[in-house]
């Protein structure tokens, strides 16, 4: 399913002492089936573009296309639940939206909302609950016993219980450790590649927009900053810099030998291997 | 929705009213609850509305935001109109429909309590929208210091309240998140039968009062490892300090006062 945002922009609170423009002139696409990443600062606005993309905001001005829907400023929409079965979002730090007795009954309460009877309900959580890496005994535990990595997984099992065709992902591995957050990272990853689920990631971590995405889109100051491909993107590494933002750590040992030592190179290396054989090519072609 | 409430929250300005020592207006708001029941004619209320105009007015409130704040309230004050018309029956009856009758005291009524409502709902916003929280807990301690000779926990009573005026815009955060997080899985918070609409907070509630418990344990924690115990002996390094124009304000309640007595019927 393809989302596009049309000139879109958003304020917060119009018409109160606190109004404030969060979002403007941005102009989007995103294609099924491909993997996007959004980053930028805290209050970038990439949040508020997020809840754009499920209509949870309408926008102030411009329009949002989901799929065959069109979102508009100033036109009262009904009916959204559908465009919110299509589209899953996991918050940041989604654990805080379990409720239920049991992990079971949570993961189903996402599909039976939207009108999946109990027994399929049931098991599509079960499927979840394997996707996410978690035994299924769990299923009869109360959430609120769980670790909170086991807590986090479980709150995406909800998310993914629902089928949405597009995955929308809001920093899902803040505040994890190393292991949980790559074992995370991956299984959306493998999501992705064996479904054919769109998915956009909202992130800091340059590291995994390199290593996963296909496009990256750079929000700053609420609007778009630059959006490309990875190559593309981090071709100028300098220029992020400036905004205060990080490159992957490939990029900057690049940077690095061709300030002190003088190595050109062709194209950013986003992976270690990558910029292994670069360097090669470089010393054999002696240009130092 | 919930950006439009005003209750609580404190809007930044440079005006009079913000500047006011915050005992001046504790006293001002508590005074003003009084003496709103003095009220009883048209043109005792009318000086009422004339007084509070003009709190406004000194305060640089935007009217239209405050106008916004009260829509919520509307619901209580149409509420309470309408019960007045229906089940008090004094004065001349005016219209007549089966079982369903007007009574001129009733629609007089009706009409007074709603303004009077209204009127309390004002000025107590006007107070929390120019006072930040701080002031207004600093204010109340003083203002109950005198009560700690008979052993009340007046600086435990001011720290709770603070405590509570500091969560409120992040409790209401929470719940807007926490909204959107069920709204994306599916819930419909604003539209359908009533019982599913019901139904639809505890999603919303269980996950607010985990949260809420956590906070709490963590800010005990994060008071205790920086030394806090209480009251006792602590200095202050906000002074509050009495001006004219807090004394003025004082006076212009006491005329009000006066003035209701000697117009009241």
């Amino acid at each position: 399913m393809r989302i596009t945002l049309d000139d879109v922009e958003y304020r917060y609170q119009v018409n109160t002492p606190f109004e404030h423009l969060a979002l403007h002139d941005v102009n989007i696409s995103m294609e099924p089936g491909t993997y996007t990443a959004i980053i930028g600062h805290t209050g970038s606005g990439k949040s508020t573009l997020l809840q754009h993309l499920n209509a949870l905001l309408k926008p102030t001005k411009g329009r949002v296309f989901i799929g065959d829907r069109t979102i508009e400023a100033g036109r009262k929409e009904k009916a959204l639940r559908p465009i919110r079965q299509k589209v899953g979002i996991v918050f940041q730090f989604p654990e805080h939206q379990l409720f239920d007795e049991t992990v079971e009954k949570d993961i189903c309460f996402g599909p039976m909302n939207f009108g999946v009877s109990e027994i399929d309900a049931k098991k599509m959580a079960r499927k979840a609950i394997a996707q996410v890496g978690l035994n299924e005994e769990v299923l009869e535990k109360s959430p609120f016993d769980l670790s909170g990595g086991q807590m986090r997984r479980v709150a995406i099992a909800g998310v993914l219980a629902m089928e949405p065709e597009v995955l929308v992902l809001d920093e899902p591995t803040a505040g994890l450790d190393p292991r949980g957050r790559k074992e995370i990272m991956d299984m959306f990853y493998d999501l992705h590649k064996a479904r054919g689920i769109s998915t956009i990631l909202v992130t800091h971590s340059m590291e995994d927009a390199a290593k996963y995405a296909d496009d990256i889109i750079i929000m700053h100051k609420g609007t778009v900053f630059k959006k490309g491909t990875p190559q593309e993107i981090f071709s100028e590494p300098e220029q992020l810099m400036e905004l205060g933002l990080d490159v992957p750590d490939t990029v900057r040992f690049q940077l690095k030998l061709q300030k002190e030592l003088g190595v050109r190179f062709d194209h950013p290396c986003l992976n270690i291997g990558d910029l292994a054989i670069e360097i090669d090519k470089a010393m054999k072609r002696g240009n130092r | 929705m919930l950006d439009k409430m005003i209750i609580g929250r404190y809007v930044p300005a440079n005006s009079l009213m913000h500047k006011m020592d915050p005992r001046a207006k504790l006293l001002l708001v508590f005074l003003f609850v009084c003496v709103v029941f003095l009220a009883n004619n048209v043109v005792s209320y009318g000086l009422l509305a004339v007084f509070t105009i003009l709190l406004i007015s000194l305060s640089k409130i935007p009217l239209r935001y405050l106008y916004n704040g009260l829509k919520p309230i509307f619901f209580l004050i149409v509420f309470t109109f309408l019960l007045h018309i229906l089940f008090t029956k004094e004065g001349e009856l005016l219209f007549e429909y089966g079982w369903f009758e007007i009574y001129e005291g009733g629609l007089i009524q009706g009409f007074f309590i709603s303004i009077r409502f209204t009127l309390l709902i004002l000025v107590t916003s006007l107070l929390t929208l120019t006072t930040s929280p701080i002031s207004i807990t600093d204010g109340m301690e003083e203002l109950l210091g005198p009560l700690k000779k008979w052993k009340m926990p007046v600086h435990e009573l001011a720290l709770m309240m603070s405590i509570a005026l500091r969560f409120i815009p992040t409790l209401m955060e929470e719940t807007e998140k926490i909204m959107k997080a069920q709204t994306a899985r599916g819930v419909d918070f604003s539209s359908g039968p009533i019982k599913d609409r019901v139904k639809s907070i505890v999603p919303l509630l269980v996950p607010l009062f985990v949260s809420s418990f956590k906070r709490a344990e963590e800010l005990a924690t994060a008071m205790e490892s920086r030394g806090y115990r209480g009251g006792e002996g602590r200095t202050k390094y906000r002074q509050l300090n009495w001006k004219t124009s807090d004394s003025l304000l004082m006076v212009s309640i006491g005329v009000l006062t006066v003035m209701l007595f000697l117009l009241r019927s």
